[in-house]
């Protein structure tokens, strides 16, 4: 701690307070209003920058960060253009939950308002998609501003927070002392869950005769993984995760039957359609899970477990709503299930249980299998198996994230990161680069589209100034695959648009930014070369398959269709 | 359903624009929106009147209880509660006109604040629903401009809205 009548700079109490609040990561990009933050950054060793090549690549890297970690990832921009390209991540952030603290350089006080050079009204701009956010006026604010922004990020649901901070509020001078804590008297999330609520819950639990789990991303980000499988085990019931939840529940566990959603599998859509009690932990019944709403569980009586009220009986009622915590509110459920799973109707849940397998034998995820042509869901599969289902994945958006999410089987959280809720295409890389930031031996690879990861390829510069070796695996289908599934479906063939002109050779490409590329045009070399790619530990190699340009992401609920009203393939339409 | 939602606010810089682009981004229905310090010069207070289903209403609470910078949440609807909002009209007042003005300013309880250039300026404090009738009992042609607050509301008896 500062001796408490040391002045300092504000530049200097930005990094001081950055160091006392533990962060030792910072993905930022220079400019004229945080020059003085940049100097103070360059005489001290306890913060590391990352100097990335787009602020959305930073942002997107501190998101990866903090999914892969659970720390708040960190980002430093500056005023104007360097704020406004921060948006993107900061909303992709927001609609995740993923704690964040952008810092952004503003013009000086005196001219705020004044059209000044590289001036945008960014608490404004960022105010829609941030959980909160402040503009630091006196430098006297500047470290109670930051502990609160920390703090606010990380409490309750947590969110990007922005701090605005003018220039010079940076040059002015005054006492340092970080607080240990800060009081919001407007600021209190719940914790702890209504004891009353959760008896009801147990009731209903325990009464059940086709129960349903199915949990989102409010798992992973509550750390409450071990709580919800001891639950998920102790009960014996059928569990389902969100795309965002993946990873909260063993994927290779027999409880588990898949994701859920428009590209769920069949077992575990149908399950939904058909349960009688449904508890729904860390999720919120997304529109992307639901179909339509009028269709939704239409037999189950819904508990509902969120740390955000706000959540609750927002698309569907719910019979019981528990507000609190995830991991708290499961350990008490924990506890006084202990002795009560006695009472379970074991006969109605075997029974419940053979009708789910007789839907698994559907066998909704097969693909062809003897095709020459690479089948993307093939790449994916085979790299589960060489890195024994233990990379860190991320994702961009499109055919290949839903191939992603079915076929890599996630059996720990935080390994799986991508933007669900934006849909950001250009998220992956970015992203991949920030979880190797923080786990630089973990095998970290990147599952995008040849589409999604032009939007941010600047980042290949950032992977090799910080000697970064991801591996990334371009699904390269030569089409916007997901939108041309969509005008192929829905557009009678009429591809506007989707087909991607002028491609580059990303194997140069790769080699151009000085990391390995490879290209892989056969099914029969896929496994080997995946091989080899995950053998160069420390190259980033960035490998161009070939993809079947005509392959489609099923199983498929349509918009406005129901859970239990699902494509299967061509050749199997149901419903 | 019309309610009226109360809220307690931090007095900062941008706490009004973060209610009301709760509102606009949501597309939840603003009927007024009233914000103004209170005795404790660190808070103040806002008052809404919007409709929708109980559900939104629902949300709306929900939603704005959540933003970092309201301290309290209220529907007054719910509670035994007043409601007000202050009327400033100026009608034609020539001498014709000018005895059934008198007799509307009487009957509504109404105070007439300025009579010059042949013009009243009248002010009335009442229920919205009053106002209305108010400014309906003036033949339209003869009315020059009208100034609504916008409604305040609070709580009767033990229920307050405090921190
Ligand atoms: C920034 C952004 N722009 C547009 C979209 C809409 N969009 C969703 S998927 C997609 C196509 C993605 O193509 P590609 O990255 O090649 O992946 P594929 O679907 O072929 O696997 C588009 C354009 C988006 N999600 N994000």
């Amino acid at each position: 701690m500062a001796n408490s009548s040391e002045k300092l700079r504000g530049a200097d109490i930005f990094v001081r307070a950055l160091k006392d609040e533990g962060v030792t990561h910072l993905f930022g990009y220079p400019g004229g209003a945080v020059l003085h933050i940049y100097d103070a950054l360059y005489k001290q060793s306890a913060v590391e920058h990352i100097l990335v090549r787009h602020e959305q690549g930073a942002t997107h890297a501190a998101d990866g960060y903090a999914r892969a970690t659970g720390r708040p990832g960190v980002v430093l921009v500056t005023s104007g253009p360097g704020m406004t390209n921060a948006v993107t991540g900061i909303a992709t952030a927001y609609m995740d939950s993923i704690p964040l603290v952008v810092f952004s350089g503003q013009v000086p006080t005196h001219l705020i308002g004044n059209d000044a050079f590289q001036e945008v009204d960014a608490v404004g701009i960022s105010r829609p998609c941030v959980k909160h956010n402040f503009l630091v006026k006196d430098v006297r604010d500047l470290a109670t501003t930051i502990k609160k922004a920390f703090l606010i990020a990380m409490s309750g649901r947590p969110g990007p927070v922005l701090v605005d901070i003018p220039k010079d509020v940076t040059a002015d001078m005054c006492e340092y002392e970080y607080p240990q804590h800060v009081e919001m008297r407007s600021y209190h999330p719940v914790i702890k869950g209504d004891s009353e609520q959760i008896k009801r819950a147990i009731k209903l639990l325990l009464s059940a005769k086709k129960p349903m789990v199915y949990t989102g991303g409010g798992v992973i980000l509550g750390n409450a993984s071990q709580e919800l499988t001891t639950f998920t085990r102790s009960l014996g019931y059928p569990i389902t995760n969100t795309l965002m939840g993946l990873g909260a529940y063993p994927a290779t566990d027999k409880q588990f039957i898949g994701m859920l959603g428009m590209h769920g599998t069949y077992e575990a859509n149908m399950a939904m359609h058909h349960c009688d009690v449904l508890i729904a932990i860390g999720a919120r019944f997304d529109d992307r899970v639901t179909g339509d709403l009028e269709k939704f569980c239409p037999y189950a009586k819904i508990i509902h477990i969120d740390i955000d009220p706000a959540s609750i009986s927002k698309n569907v009622p719910v019979d019981v709503a528990i507000v609190g915590d995830v991991k708290n509110v499961l350990s008490e459920i924990n506890q006084q299930l202990g002795a009560q799973t006695g009472s379970i109707d074991q006969a109605a849940i075997k029974q419940w249980w053979q009708q789910i397998r007789e839907w698994q034998s559907m066998n909704c995820l097969r693909f062809d299998r003897k095709s020459d042509k690479i089948k993307p869901q093939f790449v994916i599969e085979t790299l589960y198996e060489l890195t024994g289902g233990d990379a860190y994945i991320t994702s961009d958006v499109g055919q290949h994230q839903m191939w992603a999410a079915q076929f890599y089987k996630f059996d720990k959280p935080r390994r799986w990161i991508n933007s669900g809720g934006l849909g950001t295409m250009g998220f992956g890389m970015p992203a991949a680069l920030g979880v190797k930031v923080a786990f630089p031996e973990a095998t970290v690879a990147c599952i995008t589209g040849e589409a999604s990861l032009v939007m941010c390829i600047q980042e290949l510069s950032t992977c090799l100034q910080y000697d970064l070796p991801i591996k990334i695996i371009n699904l390269n289908n030569r089409y916007m695959g997901m939108v041309r599934q969509w005008q192929e479906f829905f557009y009678d063939k009429r591809y506007s648009h989707s087909y991607m002109e002028a491609i580059p050779d990303f194997v140069k490409l790769s080699e151009s930014f000085g990391h390995t590329g490879m290209r892989i045009e056969r099914a029969v070399d896929v496994k080997e070369a995946l091989q080899q790619a995950l053998a160069k530990k420390d190259k980033l190699v960035l490998m161009d398959f070939i993809t079947d340009q005509t392959e489609n992401v099923y199983p498929m609920i349509a918009a406005g269709k129901g859970q239990h009203e699902m494509h299967l393939s061509p050749e199997r339409e149901l419903a | 359903m019309r309610h009226i939602i109360s809220l307690l606010v931090e007095n900062e810089a941008g706490a009004l624009s973060r209610v009301a682009g709760l509102f606009s981004a949501r597309a939840y229905n603003i009927e007024s929106l009233t914000v103004a310090p209170t005795n404790d010069s660190s808070m103040s207070r806002m008052t809404i009147v919007t409709s929708g289903s109980d559900n939104i209403i629902e949300q709306i609470t929900k939603q704005v209880d959540k933003l970092v910078d309201v301290i309290r949440v209220v529907d007054l609807s719910e509670l035994k509660h007043v409601e007000r909002e202050l009327l400033l009209i100026k009608v034609m007042a020539d001498s014709k006109l000018r005895a059934g003005i008198e007799q509307i300013i009487a009957s509504f309880n109404a105070r007439l604040i300025d009579d010059s250039d042949n013009i009243c300026t009248i002010e009335l404090t009442d229920t919205g629903e009053k106002l209305e009738k108010f400014i309906q009992s003036f033949d339209k042609n003869n009315i020059i401009e009208v100034v609504r607050s916008g409604v305040t509301g609070i709580a009767l008896g033990k229920n307050i809205l405090q921190v």
